[in-house]
């Protein structure tokens, strides 16, 4: 006779899984609405999504630090707060962006709010967790519902993006777990604070460490893919060409917020036990990353497909930071993506304003560069506001993402990486070159005159974000002192 | 006024942003109203200023990110008020010429913010707030460049930004490890320059941070070779880019290097002084002769310029007082005199269109009024006793003479080869018979033209003349600075070099 277990319920502290249930709750009101009321406006359910997401924040923000729950597998510590209130923000921020004037057939369903709230749940678990099967779970989940919101965009090429990504996430997924099960095959457990202590007494071992690091090898490159890093990125411009605007301004961050604090996890701790070929592993490919991605971005015709590998080379350095591993590096890759949301919000956002049905200036492009020729004439505003995204991408100071530049780099030049600091900074010489070919083709550049107007798809709500991302981009000074000091608060308080 | 450092800096911004405002066809009475109330606010700096007081004035601070060191800390000295001054004059200056006829109100906006960026890098005392403004000031030049330039405007201005761009990102770099190394000193963080100059560093680290803020310093400046943005910025950029180029923003390089490289890193600089010493020679006398052989009269200035900012450069290294404030005054008199003589051009390229020396001829006996002022200021140029632009370059002759009298006579042959090329340039365009028919019915200046160009005239001549009153607080400072530059080196070499320097003053 089995003993029956005795499981009580406090000792699960289920408030740890309350933000990830709120999320997922709410995605099942949106579906039961759903059956209840037919033809009802995507205005109610984004809405909906954005007060569930705020509740979600609530409880969050609310949890105590350095906790674990349900069974010791939920690990709440600040690194898990920082990222899912990124993550949350991220996601409130960026959903109103399908309140467009135009229709789009993606947001009629309301299944797509409750598949993108079950993402966020999913990304949620990635994050909440040091247990590689619930990480797993987490990224499956929120990667499912991802292939489907890109492949709900009703055109050719989405399709062709959704499948590719799930091609190749599969296949991430398929290294994830290999690699999880040769690490527990090796240590015998898959709680990484577990297989820390373990690799902690046995550090001496060669054999043990050659086929250790073998493991995270396997773990790096699936989420090398997750996080589009070189050699493994060469689905993301496709996918970002196929899906729409709005939808790849949110997977060039949030995403990837979740995946770095698993590899804030994973590699952190490789590193921590002193595994010197994770290091410059991972270096290598933050290197390769950050400059190939931008010699790519050099000569391509399309904006969103230049985004798309500047959005790569932006993950490379922040990965250079993950090989530091000192508190101020793991700070900066939270201070960076927090700084980088908003001004990718911004151009994200304006390329889904000018985003219409027809292709209008290319065949194959939906926003080439032509189709900005000339913006400060048709619309001087627009045109100041994206040159202000663009030169916040690029590094110029004061705008946002300078400062995560500069803290990156501040935190390479402190850990003695000196020459890092200085790809670095020659990284973002050539990125300007890109950033810079928009800036000159909207303000130096005479609009094609037969074409009418690029803000076709303009909306108040998304003028308002627009607005945001703006004020967010242009007094990030004032707000860095009270951001820096809380992440990095956060992150000591969990001893990274 | 404790803040007028503050209003100094964002009044044009302000101004700017308001601007948006403004009809199209008030908008240059605007920006010319602004731009005056801009410079008498600056004369009123200059006349509460304590020309005795050698060190900072009129301070502000301001933490703004202080986990990290970052305050928002102002104040100026003798060395910064009078490149403020000048600044804030070429812009005045620079839009009552104002000769751009399509979209003026974008270009008096972005001359606003410029003047702004342009004001903040010269009252910066913070490292992250200097960096900040100069490489705002990119921007608005891009612009300037790109939408108003020649035929090959975009790529001009795309070189400009990115030239520049490149150099200040490795500055950035020798910033961030100034500041780690101020941290780990002194386990705070800060990137205030009065703290970073109480740091005294192996001669080991200070030639690794020389070279980071040179080569940023150095491609502003330009010198030789990274002088190759500058001939494509000034050909294609319209006239008051040109003036506002050459008189401000290039001073910039060698303000930098007054106000970081010296006293931060007094030991690395002595060591540098003979390359760089080589460099700016090369500099003065390859420009000169580069300068001599152009057919546009826009081009020989241009080069002419950067010939001039080499004697600038020499007068820094030559660290002692009469070089180095010989140095800040010739930044002063380059700004005024080249600015001059680009807008002078510009009054031509205006009338027919064209730049070539080879399509003038005879134009003095056609527009007098203009060959009398052009005259003056090419004069200047060369370097004529009696004008501002013989006291700069006299003094860092004798300043650099004390270090090498070689290289200081090399340095003085750019007066004899600027003066060759300045009066070719005369005479071809001037002198001699009227040979092309058009040029015969050309309008002299008019009275805005005339009114822009008779107060640089007028400075010309008194402060060459009687430079004293602006020499006196430059000297101050910079006695004070070389001061704390020999208390401060390691090497016996350099406190040689400094302190030679500082007795020989005292001798006389």
């Amino acid at each position: 006779m089995l003993e029956p277990i005795n499981v009580s319920l406090e000792s699960l502290n289920l408030i740890t899984l309350a933000p990830m249930l709120i999320a997922i709750a709410g995605g099942l009101i949106i579906l039961c609405i759903d059956l209840f009321k037919d033809g009802l406006h995507k205005s109610l359910y984004v809405m909906l999504t954005v007060l569930v997401l705020l509740i979600d924040l609530g409880s969050v923000i609310g949890l105590n630090l350095n906790e674990r729950g349900f069974f010791d597998v939920i690990l709440i510590d600040g690194i898990s707060i920082v990222s899912q209130v990124l993550i949350i923000v991220g996601s409130i921020v960026f959903i109103p962006l399908a309140l467009s004037s135009k229709r789009f057939h993606e947001y009629s369903y309301p299944e797509f709010f409750a598949l993108f709230l079950f993402m966020v749940a999913g990304f949620q678990f990635m994050v909440a967790s040091d247990n590689l099967i619930l990480i797993f779970v987490g990224l499956e989940t929120a990667s499912l519902a991802l292939y489907t919101l890109i492949a709900l965009h009703n055109r050719s090429n989405s399709y062709e993006a959704a499948v590719k990504y799930f091609t190749m996430g599969a296949l991430a997924a398929g290294f994830f777990a290999m690699g999880s099960a040769m690490i527990y095959a090796l240590t015998g457990s898959i709680e990484i604070y577990k297989i820390a202590e373990v690799l902690g007494t046995r550090i001496g071992e060669t054999d043990l460490m050659i086929a250790i690091f073998g493991g995270f090898i396997l773990i790096l490159v699936s989420l090398a893919f997750k996080l589009s890093l070189y050699p493994f990125h060469t689905w993301a411009p496709d996918v970002y060409e196929g899906a729409s605007a709005a939808l790849v301004g949110y997977m060039s961050v949030v995403p990837k917020i979740a995946a770095f604090v698993v590899a804030i996890r994973v590699f952190g701790m490789a590193i921590d036990l002193g595994i010197e070929p994770i290091r410059t592993t991972i270096l290598v490919i933050a290197v390769l990353t950050m400059t190939l991605a931008n010699i790519m971005a050099l000569v391509q015709e399309d904006v969103k497909r230049m985004l798309a590998y500047s959005s790569i080379s932006h993950a490379g350095f922040v990965m250079a930071a993950l090989a530091l591993d000192t508190t101020e590096a793991n700070t900066s890759i939270f201070l960076y993506y927090a700084l980088f949301m908003f001004t990718n919000l911004g151009a994200f956002a304006m390329l889904w304003i000018s985003r219409h049905k027809m292709r209008r200036f290319n065949n194959r492009y939906d926003h080439p560069y032509e189709k900005f020729a000339g913006f400060i004439k048709i619309m001087p505003v627009g045109a100041v506001i994206m040159g202000l995204f663009m030169l916040s991408l690029a590094g110029v100071p004061p705008f946002s993402v300078f400062w995560g530049k500069i803290y990156v780099m501040q935190a390479a030049v402190n850990a003695g990486y000196i020459w890092l600091a200085l790809v670095m900074g020659l990284n973002s010489v050539i990125a300007a070159y890109y950033y810079l070919k928009l800036v000159v083709y909207m303000f130096l550049k005479d609009p094609i005159k037969d074409v009418d107007t690029i803000y076709y798809n303009i909306s108040r709500p998304l003028m308002v974000i627009i607005g945001f991302a703006t004020v967010a981009t242009l007094g990030a000074i004032f707000y860095i002192q009270p951001l820096v000091s809380y992440i990095y608060y956060m992150i000591s308080a969990s001893g990274y | 006024m404790d803040y007028i450092l503050s209003i100094l800096v964002f009044f044009p911004a302000i101004a700017a942003l308001l601007g948006f405002v403004i009809d199209k066809d008030s908008a240059r009475v605007y920006g010319i109203t602004v731009a005056a109330i801009e410079f008498f606010l600056s004369l009123w700096l200059w006349f509460s200023f304590d020309g005795s007081n050698a060190g900072m004035q009129f301070v502000e601070l301001i933490p703004v990110i202080p986990d990290f060191g970052v305050n928002y800390y102002l104040g100026v000295d003798g060395i910064s008020l009078f490149i403020i001054l000048m600044t804030t004059m070429m812009t005045l200056i620079g839009i009552m010429s104002l000769s751009v006829k399509e979209n003026v109100k974008n270009m008096i906006i972005t001359l606003l913010f410029l003047e702004m960026t342009m004001v903040g890098v010269f009252v910066s005392l913070d490292a992250i707030i200097f960096y900040l403004f100069w490489e705002l000031s990119l921007v608005p030049m891009l612009y300037i460049i790109g939408a108003w330039g020649g035929s090959l405007r975009v790529y001009a201005a795309v070189k400009f930004f990115l030239y520049t761009f490149a150099g200040s990102l490795i500055m950035l770099v020798g910033m961030l490890f100034m500041a780690y190394t101020y941290q780990s000193l002194t386990g705070v963080w800060s990137f205030a320059l009065t703290d970073w100059y109480a740091l005294v560093l192996p001669v080991s680290y200070q030639m690794w941070l020389f070279a980071a803020f040179f080569i940023g310093f150095a491609i502003k400046v330009p010198m030789f070779p990274f002088h190759t943005w500058l001939p494509y910025a000034h050909g294609q950029a319209p006239t008051i880019g040109s003036v506002i180029l050459a008189a401000v923003l290039l001073k910039m390089g060698t303000y930098g290097f007054v106000r970081f490289s010296l006293p931060l890193f007094p030991d690395a600089a002595v060591i540098w002084i003979t390359p760089i010493a080589v460099l700016s020679i090369i500099m003065i006398i390859y420009t000169a002769m580069v300068a001599y052989a152009q057919k546009d009269m826009k081009q020989v200035i241009a080069y002419s310029s950067v010939s001039h900012m080499g004697i600038v450069m020499l007068g820094i290294f030559a660290m002692n007082a009469e070089g180095i404030g010989g140095s800040v005054f010739q930044m002063l008199s380059h700004g005024i005199v080249s600015g001059a003589l680009f807008m002078l051009v510009g009054v031509i390229y205006d009338r027919r269109h064209t730049k070539m020396m080879d399509e003038f001829g005879g134009i003095a006996a056609v527009m007098p009024k203009y060959a009398v002022i052009f005259g003056i200021m090419l004069v200047a140029s060369v370097g004529l006793p009696l004008t501002i632009g013989f006291v700069g370059e006299f003094l860092v002759l004798i300043g650099f003479y004390q270090v090498s009298p070689i290289m200081t006579i090399l340095a003085g042959t750019s007066i004899i080869i600027g003066s060759v090329y300045m009066l070719s340039l005369f005479k071809k365009s001037f002198f001699g018979p009227v040979t092309k028919e058009e040029n015969r019915n050309l309008k002299d200046l008019d009275a805005k033209e005339t009114w822009s160009l008779v107060p640089l005239v007028a400075i010309v001549v008194w402060l060459g003349i009687y430079p004293k009153p602006i020499l006196d607080p430059i000297d101050n400072s910079v006695k004070a600075m070389l001061n704390f530059m020999d208390e401060k080196a390691i090497t016996q070499e350099a406190k040689d070099m400094i302190h030679v320097a500082k007795s020989t003053k005292e001798a006389k």
